[in-house]
């Protein structure tokens, strides 16, 4: 395995918040600047994943482990297609790549798909700021040093509030998912091999392909469209089902998708919504989403079904939230609550074949505990399939 | 689901004396345990031999049973105080082999007692090779090829079957007792012999070796709901083939990626659904091939483990609490989180620092042994350090580890230091061979081998130990050389020098290097701004406020220490257990905490030891896990308004520093430490004792050999020979003759005027006596007066002592009561006071004084009934003993006998010999009305079988034979049958004492150890000669004693107790008695 140079300090790098508040580390990963939402990652594994997710798009991540970079990068771990996030900032960065699997480390990968990193910051400290504050705006930078420069061009970004930026990650046109995934212990989601595969709809609002695999695993004929793609259009496939993925940034300027949601779900198409997909569909269903403070980002959240009492830990990234009250009860039912703050977790509706989750039960990184929820799905769907 | 109302009553059960594989960490977990019952409101009924813990302190627990941890023992107590249930999972092995019994014998049963955490068929499963085996091939999880074995025919054949090397477990043992991994079919042999004599169900277990893989630990939780987390992952820098105690382990997990760690996790929640754990924690390790990736399961433990304790302090989630109180029908969602207090402990911790342990050896007491790792566990403690880096934690822990390193290496001698000549450094085919066998201070051979040229490559093709580690280590090594960029330690800049600070260099470290001192590194450091900052342990990487200041210190920029105003003392504890300092000064350092927050002090506690109940979060008010160093202490000082510190508490690890820190400005509370410095001057002491008019054993100081021919020629042979300034008697003999001293000379020590030689007079066949006082400058108050089973000579850490004294006149008690006051005023005590005392021919000799902690004051406050540390406490903190309330002797009216515990069956090839070094690692306590019933608890607490009838093999040296007469008909009286070698033989005869002869080794057969070997015997007494002809002998009778678990008697002291022993239990059998009952007679009777 490869090791750096000793003697490679030295390469500045800014990380300049909105309010003025300046840290310097060393640069790796890619030349240049970019602005974003500060956001911390509590996993200590995993962080190819997470900077594979696009639901990062818009976000300056903070990894909470100090250690970073350890196993490198391997062909097999990628979440989707790029990196989509703003920046990467680690208190150490890994001077070594020892794991059996990695083809590249950590720093060559982030130059390659043009993402600056920051290391050898206080990330602690950081955090600290980002709990006690919120997600505040703000710039990472190794091209330029001047903190009043970089304070301009963070207060002139206009953030990630109120944006669509799903349309930066989502796909251009539809195709079909093959790839499965193995593995002994992942809950046996093979359906009936006499049943023929449902087909499913699955609508990408930045999907990590790890959901793709375990719809697979579930045993459905995948296809995937894009964000923008129209009721009409996902009908025209003649779905069995959908599946409304995750993704990055604010729910509430998506109309074309909550519009589209809403009559997917009028056509009582049995429907699974993770994240950004149960947000929106939270929105269709006449609901309301709030920010957070600083979102959950991590792979230790403690879920509670309130069905069965039983806890899941979850792997978890969102920034906004479904408000509860907002919900019509009568229609939908809250099925799971966050046990550290009581946030809605996850909905089902009343009347429709319908339940989304606000966590990621592709695991991917973190535990899967909640990967249960995909052969789930397979049920319900199975349902309400024609005989 | 609610708290259980269906039980009320729960017997917990300990885990006995320090072994080595069952230390401290079961006194944490237990307390903790204990702790969580009683406020959840269950009465909690203790079981524990070990008298020197904090969970047998009265206020623990409901009713306290210091007794053996035996089945018939438990029972009777089952039958006093019919609990409703047993929780067998917080005191290791020891309990869990208890329960089974019980179980096992319808006790359980009978009377209604409920096992809950573990039942005996989960307990099974998991520790029974051949279920656990069935049980992972159930669900698919991979183990490597194995069989077991009940006889040596079966192991052989299996070996044939699994092939050459394989790994060799004994079943039901802990620490891997007996084990270890066989190359050839001789050693196999060998092994498997040993194994099935240990094995608790006479079960060997072979298996296909996998020494090099990567190993990992994962540490689980489960509840009645079927909860599952995982606390904590461990990462073992040494691979397979080194016991996990022994190596030095990472927390978190450093190389998996998410997808691996992630599989492994689902295993490990796979596993205990399987076993079938149905709350609590459970530890599950696990193997994986660096090349593959492939994973294998290598065991569980049903149990809190030293492991847990390790998690539980590397993350702040209490395991041991939680899982007791899950015990009790909570689920995990319904427990709150005590460091974030809002969310609750149904999550996984997530931490932002990195966690090193480092394991510490005792290798130095038993120079016999073989001092190579391998699947047996060896070390005696350890130590866990934190950082922000890998760097930082781990230098952190080495110099935590108090063997001389400041950090990685550079200790005074290192051969690699600039001043050090080039001559001295090892060559790279020397430490070739040496990275190629698992030892001691690996880590320090790897620094050689790096400053010596050898590559990482190489280091990880001989070692095996992963790339990423090796990588750092190679840093340490990079930056330690980068030094000589500087001509002297003011050209460092300060951004390099902070470099060196968050890469964990101690001052120290870069003092040797530029050739200063560390008190001007710290200066330019204070100048510069380069200092650290205190970061708190909270679970869950600052995601959420804590409310618990538990802190490390690392070179970062936002410290999170809170400065309250309060009134702050500062307990320094004693850093890695080891022989001669262990759980005996933790406990002292908790009772100080406990009694001085409760006169309403904020306590710093200082310490690094993971396995200790003064490492809890609960125990202080502010728990800083810092190593014991001057630059660490000092550092926390400066950061909040400290009244004062307590270092004589935490054995010889604080007291070490403890001027220095008074230069610096702490205060020390307390006897000053210039007054403890007196005492270790022999000069001055000896001036001392003059002007008092109390004598003491002849004695001179020599620096070289010839000087100390001369003083033992002066005061006359034999002396007591050691060198200054050492702890547990290291290096510490007893010379009969001129050969002997200049051989002791010239081979143990190196005498130098820096380092003086201290010769003794000893007394020969005198009694030793050891006390405990308190001295608040007004009155002196005896804790107790104990007197040694065996004569004088023997470390009193290894001697058997009873309180109180069984053999002294009145006269005698009054003089040493007398002595001990006087020497309390001159010395200007404040606070505790141990003496060591010779009566010779009724003479009352001083040997020893120490105004600080003694190993015997836990013992004593169980006896008393009165925490003497945490009277001490109060009096360093400026109360008077009449303001506490204990202003009188209590002297018990039943007798309380302690008993050490030995490790030399982890040893193989040591000797069990006694002598002035100390070696046993623990202790435990009989209590009775009657003497003779309270020696044989001690003695089956401390493991060894009583044997009430059968026969004594009797070997004794010239000097012992006119006084093991008495003894031998003693021992004949009760019917026991004796066997004598010839010459101890010719004196019963003479006595007219019936006796058969045996064979010494090498006069015929069958001989000594033939009917040792054929369990013709069930007790030996063999006091050792002093010459070299007859020791070879000696030694295989002993050796082969200790392999047939057959008690040895090594004095004849110790033969005539345990002649007192036998009789008592003939007569009056065994009873047990709680604490409480006991103490309650001694307030009645005060």
């Amino acid at each position: 395995m490869t090791s750096r140079d000793d003697t490679s300090a030295a390469r500045p790098c800014l990380l300049v918040f909105e309010d003025g508040e300046v840290h310097r580390g060393t640069h790796f990963g890619h030349h240049g600047e970019s602005c974003g939402e500060v956001v911390f990652n509590t996993a200590m594994s995993g962080y190819q994943e997470v900077i594979s997710d696009p639901s990062y798009r818009g976000q300056i991540v903070v990894m909470t482990y100090p250690l970073i970079g350890n196993t490198g990068i391997n062909a097999e771990d990628w979440e989707s297609r790029d990196c989509f996030l703003s920046g990467f900032v680690v208190r150490e960065l890994s001077p070594i790549v020892s794991n059996q699997r990695a083809t590249q480390d950590l720093a060559a990968c982030l130059a390659e798909r043009e993402i600056v990193g920051l290391a050898g910051v206080d990330t602690r400290a950081i955090v600290r700021k980002v709990r006690e504050v919120g997600a505040l705006k703000a710039i990472i930078s190794n091209t330029d040093t001047d903190t009043d420069s970089l304070l301009k061009k963070v207060k002139a970004w206009p953030g990630i509030h109120g944006r669509d930026i799903v349309q930066e990650v989502t796909c251009a046109s539809s195709y079909p998912w093959t790839e499965g995934l193995d593995g002994p212990f992942l809950p046996r989601l093979e359906a009936d091999s006499e049943q023929p595969r449902p087909r499913l709809a699955v609508m990408d609002f930045g999907i990590k392909v790890n959901k793709l695999r375990g719809l697979v695993a579930a045993g459905y004929d995948v296809t995937v469209f894009p964000a923008q793609a129209s009721a009409e259009q996902i009908l025209e496939h003649a779905p069995d089902c959908v599946f409304l993925s995750n993704g990055p940034g604010d729910p509430e300027p998506l109309g074309y998708a909550i519009d589209t949601i809403r009559t997917l779900v009028a056509k009582e198409l049995p429907t699974f919504g993770i994240c950004l997909g149960h947000q929106l569909t939270a929105l269709a269903l006449g609901g309301r989403t709030v920010k957070m403070k600083f979102g959950h980002h991590g792979a230790n959240q403690p879920v509670i079904d309130l069905t069965t009492e039983r806890t899941e830990i979850t792997s978890q990234n969102h920034s906004y939230v479904v408000d509860g009250a907002s919900l019509d009860a009568g229609k939908v039912e809250i099925t799971h609550e966050n046990l550290n703050d009581r946030t809605v977790e996850g909905l089902r509706h009343r009347d429709l074949p319908l339940f989304t989750v606000q966590y990621h039960p592709e695991a991917a990184p973190g535990p899967r505990d909640a990967f249960y929820l995909f052969g789930r799905f397979r049920e319900m769907v199975a349902r309400h399939m024609p005989a | 689901m609610p708290r259980r109302d269906d039980i009320h009553r729960i017997l917990v059960i300990g885990a006995g004396p320090i072994v080595i594989g069952q230390a401290c960490e079961f006194d944490y977990s237990g307390t903790q345990g204990c702790k969580a019952l009683r406020e959840e409101g269950y009465e909690v009924i203790l079981i524990n031999s070990n008298p020197a813990t904090i969970m047998t302190d009265p206020m623990m627990a409901d009713r306290t049973y210091i007794e053996p941890i035996e089945p018939e023992v438990v029972a009777k107590l089952i039958e006093i105080e019919r609990p409703d249930a047993l929780l067998p999972t917080l005191g290791g092995q020891t309990a869990l082999n208890c329960a089974i019994a019980l179980h096992e014998q319808g006790i359980l049963e009978k009377y209604g007692v409920q096992m809950i955490g573990a039942n005996a068929d989960v307990i099974k499963k998991a520790e029974d090779r051949d279920l656990f085996k069935q049980a992972m091939e159930r669900i698919g999880v991979k183990m490597p090829p194995s069989a077991s074995a009940y006889t040596m025919d079966g192991a052989i054949e299996a070996m044939h079957r699994i092939g050459l090397p394989c790994v060799i477990r004994p079943g039901f043992t802990l620490g891997g007792t007996g084990g270890g991994i066989a190359y050839n079919p001789q050693e196999f042999e060998e092994i498997v012999t040993r194994g099935l004599e240990l094995s608790m169900n006479s079960e060997v277990l072979i298996e296909k070796s996998i020494a090099g893989w990567k190993e990992y630990e994962l540490e689980v939780m489960r509840d009645r709901k079927d909860n599952v987390v995982i606390v904590c992952s461990i990462e073992n820098v040494d691979p397979m083939g080194v016991h996990t105690g022994d190596s030095v382990t990472v927390a978190p997990q450093q190389t998996l990626t998410d997808r691996e760690y992630q599989e492994m996790r689902d295993e490990a929640i796979a596993i205990i659904r399987e076993i079938g754990v149905e709350t609590g924690g459970s530890n599950i390790q696990f193997a994986t091939d660096p090349a593959t990736g492939d994973r294998i399961v290598i065991e569980m433990n049903p149990r809190v483990s030293r492991s847990s304790a390790l998690a539980s302090k590397a993350t702040g989630f209490p395991i041991a609490k939680i899982a007791a109180k899950l015990a009790v029908g909570y689920s995990l969602d319904e427990i709150a989180n005590d460091i974030t207090k809002k969310t609750p402990a149904c999550f996984e911790p997530t931490i932002d620092y990195v966690v090193v342990k480092v394991p510490r050896f005792a290798f130095e007491k038993f120079p016999e042994a073989d001092a190579t790792l391998g699947t047996q566990m060896k070390s005696v403690g350890e130590v866990m350090t934190i950082g922000r880096t890998f760097p930082e934690a781990l230098q952190k822990a080495m110099r935590a580890m108090e063997t001389g390193d400041p950090g990685l290496g550079m200790r005074a001698n290192d051969p690699f230091l600039p001043s050090a000549p080039r001559r001295g450094r090892p060559d790279k085919r020397k430490l070739r061979r040496r990275l190629g066998a698992p030892h001691a201070g690996r880590l320090h051979t790897i620094r050689h081998a790096l400053l010596a040229g050898i590559d990482t490559r190489e280091i990880h093709e001989i070692t095996r130990v992963d790339p990423w580690f090796l990588e750092h280590l190679r840093r340490i090594v990079a930056l330690e050389q980068s030094m000589s960029r500087f001509d002297s330690f003011e050209d460092v800049p300060a951004n390099v020098l902070r470099e060196f600070k968050q890469n964990g260099f101690s001052d120290l470290q870069l003092a040797r290097w530029y050739g200063t001192e560390a008190a001007r590194v710290r200066r330019r450091r204070h100048e510069l701004g380069i200092v650290p900052v205190y970061n708190r342990i909270d679970t869950c990487a600052a995601e959420f406020e804590s409310f618990t200041p538990y802190l490390y210190s690392t070179y970062e920029t936002r410290t999170e220490v809170v400065e309250t105003g309060r009134r702050k003392i500062m307990v320094l504890g004693g850093g890695p257990n080891r022989i001669g300092q262990g759980i005996e000064f933790d406990y002292c350092c908790v009772q100080a905490c406990y009694k001085l927050r409760e006169q309403g002090f904020e306590i710093l506690m200082v310490n690094c030891n993971p396995e200790t109940v003064s490492t809890d979060f609960d125990t202080s008010d502010q728990l800083f896990f810092e190593p014991l160093t001057v630059e660490d202490v000092l550092h926390i000082h400066e950061s909040l308004s400290i009244e004062g510190a307590i270092v004589q508490f935490g054995g010889q690890t604080p007291l070490n520093i403890a001027l220095k820190l008074k230069q610096a400005g702490v205060t020390i509370l307390g006897t000053s430490p210039e007054a403890i410095d007196l005492v270790e001057d022999r000069e001055k002491f000896k001036e001392l004792l003059q002007r008092l008019d109390i004598p003491q054993p002849d004695n001179g100081i020599a620096t070289e050999v010839d000087e100390a021919e001369e003083i033992a020629a002066t005061i006359g042979y034999p002396v007591v020979v050691r060198p200054s300034y050492v702890l547990g008697g290291r290096g510490m003999e007893i010379v009969y003759e001129r050969k002997s001293l200049k051989k002791w000379m010239t081979t143990a020590v190196e005498a130098s005027p820096e380092h003086p030689v201290l010769i003794d007079k000893f007394l020969e066949n005198a009694t030793e006596v050891d006390v405990d006082a308190v001295f608040d400058g007004e009155i002196c108050v005896i804790g107790g007066i104990m007197e040694h089973v065996e004569q004088a000579g023997i470390h009193s850490g290894d001697s058997t002592c009873t309180l109180p004294p069984y053999s002294l006149s009145d006269e005698v008690q009054d003089t040493i009561r007398d002595y001990t006051r006087r020497l309390a005023e001159a010395v200007e005590v404040r606070g505790l006071l141990n003496i060591q005392y010779a009566i010779k021919d009724g003479k009352v000799f001083v040997l020893e004084v120490n105004p600080r902690a003694s190993r015997t004051v836990p013992f004593v406050s169980k006896v008393i009934g009165t925490s003497l540390a945490g009277v001490a406490a109060r009096v360093m903190a400026g109360e008077s003993l009449a303001e506490i309330g204990f202003t009188k002797e209590v002297i018990p009216n039943h007798w309380s006998v302690k008993a050490p515990v030995f490790p030399f069956v982890k040893f193989h090839g040591t000797d069990v010999i006694l002598g002035p070094e100390m070696k046993s690692t623990g202790e435990v306590m009989g209590i009775d009305p009657d003497l003779g019933c309270a020696v044989a608890k001690a003695f089956m607490g401390a493991g060894r079988t009583l044997p009430l009838e059968g026969t004594a093999l009797l070997s004794v040296c010239d000097r012992d034979k006119q006084a093991v007469v008495d003894v031998a008909r003693a021992f004949a009286d009760l019917g026991i049958r004796l066997l004598a070698t010839p010459g101890t033989r010719r004196y019963l005869e003479d006595a007219g004492i019936k006796s058969d002869v045996v064979f010494k080794r090498g006069e015929g057969r069958p001989n000594v150890t033939d009917v040792i070997a054929n369990d013709e015997v069930q007790l030996v007494i063999n006091t050792p000669n002093t010459d070299a002809f007859s020791l070879a002998d000696e030694k295989a009778i002993r050796t082969a004693a200790l392999m047939r678990n057959v008690p040895t008697i090594t004095t004849v002291f110790g033969a005539r107790i345990m002649a007192t022993a036998i009789e008592s239990m003939r007569r009056h059998g065994l009873s047990v008695r709680a604490m409480q009952d006991y103490h309650a007679e001694v307030v009645a009777s005060a």
